[in-house]
């Protein structure tokens, strides 16, 4: 190679699309109720679109009071008649079943998963759907074992769980729920988020081919109101629910004075601390791996970085070369590491942060490749300088926007790590083992990770403090809030 | 004052491995895989080392690091052959004043066992031959020990008697356990005044592995931040297919960056994979696979 063109040389990635074609969408999806796909009560449908292209995907039936209601009596009549009387290792075989299929369709469910909700095919394929599968393997495992789980204490299960998921995993988050439910001799009403409910639609489509008895798992899908209706439902035994601390406040207050459980997996503003002594370069990997996951869109994301003020320097030179290789794109392009913003809703919550962010006079850091004009999308950000004071540092951003805070000393970091209403995750980077363990018992958080960063497997329980929500799921704490004992 | 190497910095390996198998989910494609195949035969190291090496085999070798492969038009050829100190007369008759370079082993390679005296006539006889860059091993037995002093005064003694010759350093990291180790390796050869730092000898099983090599690439990088003087990485021994060169690329572009995308400073150190990538060309130009048969073997 002549000089000249080495110093212009650069290699870009052509192209790499994920094909579409062997994907079936009908063009309208009603409700699975009672095993049976259903027109809604309502008679209203609403459009799901691409975030990554903004096309329509189909239309979505959307559910009413009087909808849940039927919902909710399927459950309870195959709750009373079939599943809690099934023998637990009969049901164990359904819940495998579904596990298998879901391995059979991974490609098939990975490509609408990245086409409806935004995240690149690389994280859909390789995270998500494995993950929702190993769910339900995992959970298969324990239904005829409940017993040996809690010995002496004869579990027993609740009657019909109402479920509401967020957008951010709409598939892996259903599988979090429904496996432990159906394992424990649950059934289930569950719910979707409005912008992704494609990938339950189609899991109800999989509970169909895998001959579940009708009424143990229904899956409709709305808005707000739905969720609201099926807290409400004088028939539901067990709330659980995923999203916002907001909603999660509301549902408390909706079933104060009933006798509901309820599980709230809720908001989170993770520290992610580096210390003097971190492995750096593999730090400053988790740093990236911590914020830019899914878009951000991660309710465990390690959003705000505390950096040992010895090696800021360093730190953040790294971060931002680093930064500069992520490539920002078609979710559906196989090179893509951040997709699109699930939404314009919270795309336009994280512009007004940004804003607000450059506003408290933080150093605004942005990757200089360009983004898509059509389509929802953001890049990966970081607000350098920040304060413990600063709204961008208190509230919970939900996109690839990283504040980034400096210590001085251990205590210093501790005390700052945890003055925060949320209690979710953290992460620990240092070469020295006995810090980690004095830092894992000081954190009120209730996944901590060290040397590494969202890593989830479905024999881990995971779960927050404070105001990020309370009950576990996963591991064999998962099965708890599905039991009375 | 004597450096100290204890304080290096340390190496997570798990998340090395991670960084690996992300580089390997990348999609090389079209274009993208066309220029790369071309880059990655510019880097070749063509290499013999071995106990049977003759004057024969060796001319046979150096025709094909000229000519890879001439049907197939606008190939470059390989940048460099590596062969024994006696033989880099006989490479010199053959390549002349060619673009293809000559790399000479040296310093009792590949086992490093010998004293410094017999180290530096071996690397005198490499460039009064005519090598243009001098691929010595460092004693790992001495490195082991925790006499990180001695490795280091042995390298500057070495690179001294290159003169003008490129010299690279081969940490054999096969050798050298922990991931640690081979950073701690890599920061006393560039200071020592390493031109390159390389892999393995590939006498040694592993030799070239993804995380080893993201490893040096590491110490590089931080290298370049502290002094912005470049230097030069080989991964030698283990990579023979195209798919692999193209991952080890990719690694490159995305750890060092395009400056570094050249046979000026990235090497590979292999005997087959030059066919394998004229192989992959091929297919690219005639659109279908065709026999091995085609493609010489030298």
């Amino acid at each position: 190679m002549e000089k000249e063109t080495v110093s212009n040389f650069k290699w870009e990635y052509s192209p790499a699309p994920e094909a579409k074609d062997h994907i079936k969408l009908k063009p309208q999806y009603d409700l699975f109720i009672n095993g049976k796909f259903v027109k809604p009560n309502s008679k209203k449908y609403f459009d799901s679109y691409s975030p990554g292209s903004g096309e329509k995907l189909a239309s979505v039936a959307q559910a009413n009071a009087k909808d849940v209601d039927t919902a909710v009596i399927a459950a309870k009549n195959a709750y009373d008649k079939v599943w809690k009387k099934m023998p637990a290792k009969e049901r164990a075989k359904y819940i495998f079943r579904i596990a298998r299929v879901i391995q059979e369709r991974a490609r098939e469910l990975a490509v609408i998963e990245s086409m409806d909700g935004g995240k690149p095919i690389r994280e859909s394929r390789d995270f998500d759907i494995p993950t929702a599968a190993n769910h339900f393997f995992y959970y298969a495992g324990w239904a005829d074992k409940l017993e040996y789980a809690f010995p002496n204490r004869k579990p027993e299960s609740l009657g019909v769980a109402a479920q509401i998921i967020p957008w951010n995993f709409p598939l892996l988050m259903a599988a979090w729920k429904i496996a432990p439910a159906l394992a424990t001799g649950n059934t289930v009403v569950l719910k979707p988020a409005e912008s992704t409910s494609l990938t339950a639609l189609k899991l109800a489509e999989i509970i169909q081919e895998c001959d579940l008895p009708p009424g143990v798992v229904n899956i409709i899908t709305g808005f707000g109101d739905t969720g609201a209706a099926m807290v409400a439902h004088p028939l539901v035994n067990k709330i659980a629910f995923t999203g916002s601390t907001d909603v999660g406040k509301i549902i408390q207050k909706a079933i104060a004075g009933t006798n509901k459980k309820a599980t709230l997996e809720l908001g989170g503003k993770a520290a992610n601390i580096v210390f003097d002594d971190a492995p750096i370069n593999q730090a400053v990997e988790g740093i990236v791996n911590g914020i830019f996951f899914n878009q951000g869109h991660v309710c465990c994301a390690g959003s705000r970085l505390f950096v040992q003020e010895n090696v800021a320097e360093e730190v953040i030179q790294k971060l931002k070369a680093r930064m500069q290789t992520l490539i920002v794109g078609d979710p559906l392009d196989k090179n893509t590491d951040i997709g699109a913003i699930n939404s314009k809703e919270q795309l336009d919550k994280i512009n007004e942060y940004l804003k607000i962010g450059v506003k408290e006079g933080l150093e605004l850091y942005q990757t200089s490749a360009a983004i898509p004009k059509k389509g929802f999308y953001c890049k990966p950000t970081l607000f350098i300088g920040a304060a413990q004071s600063n709204r961008v540092v208190q509230e919970e951003i939900f996109g690839p926007v990283l504040t980034i805070q400096t210590f001085r000393t251990i205590e210093e970091v501790i005390e700052k790590a945890n003055n925060i209403p949320y209690g979710l995750s953290a992460g620990v980077w240092t070469d020295k083992g006995s810090k980690i363990f004095n830092l894992t018992t000081k954190l009120r958080a209730g996944v901590i990770w060290a040397n590494t960063y969202n890593k989830f497997d479905p024999t881990s329980p995971f779960g927050g403090y404070k105001e990020s929500g309370f009950g576990r799921e996963g591991g064999l704490h998962g099965l708890m809030p599905y039991l009375k004992f | 004052m004597k450096l100290d190497f204890k304080n290096t910095p340390t190496i997570d390996q798990v998340g090395i491995e991670e960084r690996v198998a992300r580089f390997n989910t990348r999609s090389i494609k079209k274009e993208t895989k066309l220029i790369g195949l071309k880059l990655a035969l510019n880097m070749i190291d063509l290499t013999t080392l071995e106990g049977k090496d003759t004057e024969g085999k060796v001319k046979q070798m150096c025709y094909k690091a000229m000519h890879v492969s001439d049907d197939l038009p606008g190939l470059p050829t390989v940048a460099a052959v590596c062969v024994y100190p006696n033989h880099v007369k006989t490479a010199k008759q053959v390549l002349k004043d060619s673009k293809v370079k000559i790399a000479s082993v040296a310093t009792a390679f590949p086992s490093g066992n010998s004293t410094l005296a017999i180290k530096l006539d071996d690397t005198k006889l490499a460039i009064d031959s005519g090598a243009d860059e001098v691929d010595m091993v460092i004693s790992r037995g001495e490195f082991l020990k925790g006499n990180y002093n001695f490795v280091f005064d042995e390298i500057a003694a070495i690179k001294n008697a290159c003169g003008k010759a490129r010299l690279k350093v081969i940490l054999e990291t096969g050798e050298l356990s922990t991931l640690d180790n081979v950073r701690k390796a890599s920061d006393i050869a560039i200071l020592a005044g390493a031109d390159f730092i390389k892999t393995s000898t590939g006498k040694i099983q592993p030799a070239a592995t993804m995380p080893v090599t993201l490893v040096m690439l590491e110490a590089i990088k931080d290298h370049y931040l502290k002094t912005n003087v470049m230097i030069g990485m080989k991964p030698a021994g283990g990579i023979s297919t195209a798919k692999s060169a193209l991952q080890y690329l990719v690694m490159l572009n995305e750890t060092l960056g395009p400056k570094w995308m050249n046979n000026e400073w990235f090497r590979f150190g292999a005997s087959s994979l030059a066919n394998d990538i004229v192989l992959q060309l091929g297919k690219e130009q005639k659109g279908v696979y065709y026999s091995k048969d085609y493609i010489s073997i030298d």
